[in-house]
């Protein structure tokens, strides 16, 4: 391990399926004990990025780097202490659960033992079915098995890829607590998913991708703050008020929408300016309120697929 | 390499081991001379007819040493391909569509490691195939028609355990064009990504090797097709036991399984895994 290396460092990472490009010159930095959201819309990138991050597609052009080693020329080294399950866990479905962890830790040359398997299949709930083949298992119970199967490795890092699919609330509530649980003891975790409920809860920092660029990257709280928020007026003549609007500096792009104006009011000084002026116009003010964007708006906004009638807040670049 | 070889070798055995189509295989290559046996007790066949005119069929009832041998002979390629094509089309090819080839290429070894490992674990399977077939069809000869002596191609007698000892070479001899058969079956396993495919142009392939063989134009290179490698183990049962069909068969076999193994080799180091 190369000191101080991130987890994942990819620069300019490009991957093109014939004419289309699947991921488009991607810079990301996932640092020592992120719980990093990886958010998009289906088919924006994040899998194929995954694929790549683990050595199983060929990158076309740019860098990556795990923990400061290139999974494409050197695979072993890049990849001890890195984990992922790519789209959902695939295991042997005629063996049983602990049979999948036997064979799958002899790939891993750690020296993971009985005492080792025992531990992980305590640790994800499975150990009452360990003996059961995977071909009886519930999704649910896959996707912990799957889990189990990267936990054999002793991690540093994990990757996820849309652990949620497939499984029933329970499974899902579940899954979040294990993520937690497993940051908490300080591994890096990288949670892709198209579902920004499931990153919200977890993650301390996000990726947005949408159509293989990346279109945001920061905390979620940078992300929300990055928000330009839109003011609703309510006014006794909404028509006065929009003509008052449109005479004062600090009010930009008003719409008059029924009874109700919408506008960006500079933050400042624009709430005093606006009620003073609608005050010496005679208009009463029955309300003036700030719209607070929800993270869903946001991500939709980033990722252009706005839900029917949803409010679109704008969004600072990235 | 080696011991990451090795890792992956005895992975594969444990994942044949689990799967019922494995023990499948080897109890339909154990029981080939079974029913051979029972057909030729209850069938009215006269001798130098059917399986009594091939080489070391006249010994047939006589001695419970040659029933292997014949068998061997009648089932020609499609006997042996058949099973090697359905192991070896699948042995890559079903991991890819079941998505277990990106869940193990994730882990410690590389790839030429797993694949290697693959290949070995192909070929044992084929041995323990082809000796499952053996022992069964020996023992069973033997309790119904004797541990008697047999006579040779070339019309000597040999003593029943110098036939015996020679049952383990001529299997061995047979084996390895088979082995050639199965490494082109990997590849298409690697290539087609698809197991049915695979498995059905290794059938192809071996048919194609025995369509060649059969045309009287190609009558000069016949001695260095693949499928006429599977009868080198008759030099064995001639006196003096000539060596030079036995010496062509390794090379030929080499040359036929060599290329498609490198081309699987190359293709399975580069290619995307995305399932």
């Amino acid at each position: 391990m190369t000191p101080f290396a991130p987890p994942i460092e990819t620069r300019g990472l490009v991957k093109c399926y014939g004419e289309l490009t699947a991921v488009d010159h991607v810079d990301l930095t996932v640092g020592v004990g992120d719980v990093y959201g990886f958010l998009g819309p289906n088919g924006a990138g994040k899998t194929t990025t995954l694929r790549m991050l683990l050595g199983l597609v060929r990158r076309d052009a740019g860098t990556i780097r795990l923990f400061g080693h290139d999974p494409a020329e050197d695979p072993i080294r890049a990849l001890d202490g890195v984990a992922g399950i790519i789209e959902e866990p695939r295991l042997y479905e005629y063996m049983s659960g602990r049979a999948n962890l036997e064979l799958l830790a002899s790939f891993d040359r750690t020296g993971a033992g009985p005492a080792d398997i025992d531990e992980v299949l305590n640790m994800v709930e499975l150990h009452d079915r360990a003996g059961d083949r995977v071909s009886e298992y519930s999704q649910g119970m896959r996707q912990r098995l799957g889990i189990a199967s990267c936990l054999i490795r002793r991690p540093r890092l994990l990757m996820l890829d849309e652990p949620a699919n497939g499984v029933d609330p329970a499974g899902i509530r579940y899954l979040r607590g294990l993520i937690r649980r497993l940051a908490d003891e300080g591994i890096t975790i990288l949670l892709s998913s198209h579902l920004l409920a499931e990153v919200q809860e977890v993650c301390s920092r996000v990726a947005v991708i949408n159509k293989g660029c990346i279109v945001y990257e920061g905390s979620l709280a940078e992300l929300r703050a990055g928000a330009a928020r839109r003011h609703r007026l309510r006014a006794t003549d909404p028509h006065r008020a929009s003509d008052v609007c449109s005479r004062v500096g600090a009010v930009r792009d008003q719409r008059l929408e029924g009874d109700e104006l919408t506008f960006l009011l500079d933050d400042e000084k624009g709430p005093l300016v606006l009620t003073k002026a609608l005050a010496q116009a005679e208009v009463g003010i029955i309300s003036l309120t700030r719209d607070q964007p929800t993270l869903e708006a946001l991500f939709f906004r980033l990722t252009a697929e706005e839900p029917e009638g949803a409010a679109v807040p704008e969004v600072s670049g990235t | 390499m080696i011991s990451g070889t090795l890792i992956s070798y005895r992975a594969e055995l444990r994942k044949l081991i689990a799967q019922r189509r494995t023990w499948l295989g080897i109890a339909t290559a154990a029981l080939v001379p079974v029913i051979f046996l029972i057909s030729i007790q209850i069938s009215k066949v006269t001798p130098h007819d059917g399986p009594y005119d091939t080489p070391l069929g006249p010994n047939l009832r006589h001695s419970g040493l040659a029933i292997d041998f014949v068998v061997l002979k009648l089932v020609a390629v499609i006997g042996p391909t058949l099973i090697a094509a359905l192991v070896a089309g699948d042995i890559v090819a079903s991991e890819d569509m079941a998505g277990t080839l990106k869940t193990i290429l994730v882990r410690s070894l590389r790839r030429g490691e797993i694949l290697a490992g693959k290949v070995l674990a192909l070929f044992t399977y084929l041995a323990a195939a082809l000796l499952a077939y053996t022992v069964v069809g020996e023992v069973t000869g033997i309790i119904f028609w004797g541990f008697h002596p047999l006579t040779n191609l070339s019309g000597d007698s040999i003593s029943a355990p110098h036939a015996l000892a020679l049952t383990v070479p001529s299997l061995v001899l047979y084996g390895i064009p088979v082995l050639a058969i199965a490494s082109f079956g990997l590849f298409l396993s690697v290539v087609t990504r698809h197991s049915v495919a695979a498995i059905a142009g290794t059938l192809l392939y071996a048919l194609a090797l025995q369509g060649l063989a059969a045309l009287s134009a190609l009558a000069s290179i016949r001695a260095f097709l693949l499928t006429t490698q599977l009868s080198a183990w008759h030099d064995l049962f001639q006196t003096p036991t000539a060596g030079d069909a036995i010496v062509r068969s390794l090379w030929v076999s080499a040359l036929f399984a060599i290329p498609p193994l490198l081309a699987a080799w190359i293709v399975f180091q580069r290619r995307d895994v995305a399932t």
